[in-house]
């Protein structure tokens, strides 16, 4: 296949930034999508240009670093899929691709398409965990939970914190990936104690890291390539309500 | 060098219980004067780092991907052995213990590994009290499933997703104490250089990844806790990011380098599609639960699987290894892969590839069940070969997969450089030659969680050092030694891609060192590699500049690293002359199957470097077997 791609270029992260052209030819069908741009790379390497920087790692859908807009969609739009598990059989010859980096205030751009997360992490370590130091646990079995939500918990816990959820948002929300940890540990009894702390705590930082409001349009439910439901901002919502009527103390960070 | 490996004596059940008892203790006012840095954020750094800061270290931690939580443990996928026997099928500590000493081919130290066995049910309770959401039966226990080399159901799992699941739990007790102040996190950093000052480790040097800058880092002790080098072959399913820098260079300033040949291919992963691939795409090994290898009788037959009649069939691992059949151990069955396929009854394109059939399955329990138990890997089967393995088999071959060896360590974790700690993947001690399934993620976390953290504390409290300090002319030295690297390798400016050297590489590992070695292919890589060096630092390209995010650059350094120790491991390879586990040469074999050599090879090789331009010294750790027999291990 011979395809066009348009890809966004930005040096550094002061750097206005620009959509370029190059062309990507002889792709083969069964390449994936990083390999396709990896062929592009060594083209515009062994030519001495800048080689276009993008993220991944574990190239098999797991890790959550590969973040591309591919056409306009957050991984580029087959249903449950990384950008790194999107492979060229999805295009057709001839195809003109426009890729650019997520979009979002709290996600900066470092260069070209990788941008800056790290405000995820910072929610998490508002209180996305359940406060038990290593060693003294209770046997495994010592805490029955039920298959049921077992399963729901571990519906949520697949979330791979890629962003594109934030990225697909028009508000640029992050309420998808934070409902998600909420979710997870409060569904489980290890996680119900804290309950309150963490939901005010992690909604507190996600607030003062610049992520917008949820409208619940469900574009990031649409993108996630782990096809997180909707249903879990839903449950966050009631929880943070319930959180704020019992007024819990969040000056302490949960459980300390 | 001599080697100590610290084994405390005793009884083989005591030891570890003894050990505790003997270690000084550092109270817990004082733990706050200690500064550790950690490398590494996967289960053995995360756990590690987490747990030390709960103990009250001052810790720095580094990854090179932009956050803790993508570390590559992220990607296990079938779960995690334990001791617990809550299946009441006659598990113990003393079978897993047996188990993965038996499934290492009596090549891994026996006191490493009955205290791995011991400490694996802390860690099932350790992660379910994190909010871990292991896998669960209707009344409300933990589920376990089967995995290859053991006859015991003793493997815990998150669905498909037991690695993500665990880091997670991990990340998790990290990020609470990167919250409350405890542990410095460092991501998109790479850490470049050991700083080694009058014998001890004090220190290392760093590359910030989004600016290029180089600085110093000074701490009480080291830990490198940085995953597996299975990227010197290129093609792997190891994230891209794999690497071997930090114990290479920690090898360079004399952390002894242990068993490098033992290396682990994996028989279930997606076969190579072309030129092109970037990695390769492992199919967790929970799947021979209930997958049947077969291949058909005949060479060179071209019909579609449902054509080929089952008296036509030859199910090849049911047929050789009837008593563990499906689930026989990695290194065997990835032999059997390759011998039928070398026979020319391989499937698929250019006849690389064995059938992983789930039809009987799906008949006796229903495709539910099925979608139930392995839905995201037939997912992400499908989405990368465009195939339905619910309704045609898998086609699956062996890719390189995990690393046994790595930096030498004694009982302690504690590598031949006082000070400096390697732990996880990294380190060579708990797997010998073969590693069990699901016997990765246990290690990780049992070095990390429960015994990293103590054996520290004995070091500083048994060896008081001065404190380090980043004026010493040894940092200045070693920050010099990385920006002379970065210097030089953007200045050749020659002709070939940086990718292009490590696929080179890659593929002479894979045909000279891979799944079968002799004399005559690891000579010819003897020779082949120090040309492709040479070749390397005349023409490689090198694009952009050192003082920004520069990938290619990044992906240069890692590729020179593997240059060089592609060298040590075939070397390894070559003076091991006997078969065992993950090393196979031809020349030492009986009726097919790998033959060892006890009476001359029960030792670890650790090897010791001696500058560029001089072999390295080989230094021998012997194996004593207190416990067990060491037997011909037979899985017929
Ligand atoms: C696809 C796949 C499936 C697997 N499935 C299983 C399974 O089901 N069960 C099982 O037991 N095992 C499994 N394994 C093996 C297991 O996942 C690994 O052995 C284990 O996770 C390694 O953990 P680690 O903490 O030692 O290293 P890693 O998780 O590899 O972490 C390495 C860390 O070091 C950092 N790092 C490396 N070099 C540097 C440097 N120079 N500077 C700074 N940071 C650096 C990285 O950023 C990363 O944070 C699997 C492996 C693969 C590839
Ligand atoms: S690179 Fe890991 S999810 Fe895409």
């Amino acid at each position: 296949m011979n395809l066009t791609l348009r890809v966004w270029r930005q040096k550094d992260a002061n750097d206005p930034g620009k959509m370029v052209e190059y062309p990507a030819n002889n792709i083969i069908p069964d390449m994936s999508f990083l390999e396709m741009l990896d062929v592009v790379n060594e083209g515009l390497i062994a030519k001495g240009e800048d080689p276009i920087a993008f993220d991944s790692d574990c190239r098999e859908g797991i890790c959550g670093t590969c973040s591309l807009v591919i056409n306009g969609v957050a991984h580029g739009g087959q249903r449950g899929t990384t950008a790194c598990q999107l492979h060229m059989r999805f295009f057709k010859d001839g195809d003109t691709i426009t890729i650019e980096p997520w979009r979002a205030r709290a996600f900066p751009v470092l260069k070209d398409l990788v941008t800056d997360r790290g405000a995820f992490d910072r929610i998490v370590q508002a209180g996305g965990f359940v406060s038990v130091n290593t060693g003294g646990t209770p046997d495994g079995n010592a805490i029955p939970v039920g298959k049921v939500e077992s399963d729901l918990a571990m519906d949520a816990a697949a979330c791979i914190g890629c962003g594109a959820c934030v990225a697909a948002c028009k508000n640029a929300s992050a309420m998808l990936f934070v409902s998600a940890k909420v979710s997870h540990l409060s569904l489980l009894p290890q996680g119900k104690v804290e309950k309150n702390q963490r939901v005010l705590s992690m909604v507190k930082q996600m607030d003062k890291e610049g992520f917008g409001n949820c409208t619940v349009t469900g574009s990031c439910e649409a993108v996630c390539p782990k096809e997180i439901s909707l249903n879990f901002i839903a449950r966050m919502n009631r929880e943070y309500g319930m959180a704020t009527l019992k007024g819990a103390d969040i000056k302490g960070r949960s459980g300390d | 060098m001599k080697l100590d490996s610290k084994i405390p004596s005793g009884p083989l059940a005591q030891k570890w219980d003894k050990h505790k008892f003997d270690m000084k203790l550092v109270n817990p006012a004082n733990k706050r004067k200690f500064d550790v840095i950690v490398v590494g954020s996967g289960l053995a750094g995360a756990s590690s780092a987490a747990t030390m800061a709960e103990l009250g270290y001052r810790v720095k931690c580094f990854c090179f991907q932009d956050s803790p939580r993508r570390a590559h443990s992220i990607a296990a996928q079938g779960g995690i052995n334990a001791a617990k026997n809550y299946q009441n099928d006659g598990d113990s500590v003393y079978r897993l213990f047996y188990d993965t000493i038996k499934g290492g081919d009596f090549r891994a130290r026996e006191a490493n590994v009955y205290r791995l066995a011991q400490v694996s049910v802390n860690i099932i309770d350790q992660c379910v009290a994190q909010g871990v959401p292991f896998a669960r039966e209707y009344g409300g226990l933990l589920a376990n499933r089967s995995f290859g080399g053991a006859q015991v159901s003793r493997t815990f799992y998150a669905r498909g997703q037991t690695g993500q699941q665990l880091l997670l739990g991990a990340y998790q007790a990290l990020c609470r104490q990167i919250g409350k102040g405890n542990v410095k996190m460092y991501p998109r950093t790479e850490m470049v250089d050991l700083v080694v000052v009058d014998g001890h480790a004090k220190g290392v040097i760093i590359r910030d990844l989004v600016t290029g800058e180089i600085t110093a880092h000074a701490a009480d002790a080291v830990v490198l806790a940085t995953g597996g080098y299975g990227n010197v072959f290129y093609l792997s399913t190891n994230a891209k990011g794999c690497n071997v820098t930090a114990t290479w260079r920690a090898y360079k300033k004399g952390a002894a380098f242990a068993n490098p040949c033992y290396t682990q291919i994996h028989p279930t992963c997606i076969p190579v599609s072309g030129e092109h691939q970037s990695k390769l795409t492992l199919m967790s090994e929970s799947l021979r639960n209930d997958g049947r290898v077969w291949v058909p009788k005949k060479k060179g037959d071209t019909r579609r699987p449902d054509q080929i009649p089952e008296e036509e069939r030859d199910y090849v691992l049911e047929r050789k290894y009837p008593s563990f059949g499906n689930l026989a151990p990695r290194d065997i069955s990835s032999r059997a892969a390759k011998e039928v396929c070398d026979e020319g009854r391989g499937v698929g394109p250019g006849g690389l590839g064995v059938y992983l059939d789930f039809a009987d399955a799906i008949k006796r329990l229903g495709e539910d069940t099925i979608r139930e138990r392995y839905a995201n890997l037939f997912d992400m089967y499908e989405k990368i070969t465009g195939e339905n393995a619910y309704k045609t088999p898998m086609r699956i071959y062996p890719a390189v997969h995990y690393t046994m060896g790595g930096s030498w360590v004694d009982y302690n974790l504690m590598s031949s450089i006082p000070g400096l700690f390697v732990i996880g993947e990294a380190n060579f001690s708990d797997h010998g030659a073969n590693r069990l399934g699901a016997s990765a993620l246990m290690q990780g976390l049992a070095d990390g969680y429960f015994i990293l953290p103590y054996t520290i504390g004995n070091y500083f409290a048994s060896e008081k050092q001065p404190k380090p300090k980043l004026d010493h002319p040894e940092f200045k030295k070693a920050m010099e030694g990385v920006q002379a690297l970065t210097k030089k390798l953007l200045s050749i400016n020659g002709k070939r891609t940086v990718t292009s050297f490590h696929r080179e590489l890659g593929k002479l590992m894979w045909d000279k060192c891979g799944m079968a070695r002799s004399a005559e292919s690891l000579k010819e890589a003897l020779k082949r590699i120090p040309e492709l060096r040479a070749e390397f630092w005349k023409n490689v390209k090198v694009t952009g500049e050192g003082a920004a995010l520069n990938q290619d650059l990044e992906a240069a350094g890692r590729v020179a690293d593997f240059l060089e120790f592609a060298e040590l491991l075939c070397l390894d390879a070559l003076t091991r002359e006997e078969s065992c586990g993950g090393h196979f040469r031809v020349e030492y074999q009986e009726e097919g199957e790998a033959k060892r050599d006890d009476e001359h090879f029960a030792f670890v090789s650790a090897w010791e470097y001696q500058g560029p331009d001089k072999p390295p010294i080989l230094n021998k750790e012997p194996l004593v077997y207190e416990e067990v027999h060491m037997s011909t291990r037979s899985y017929k």
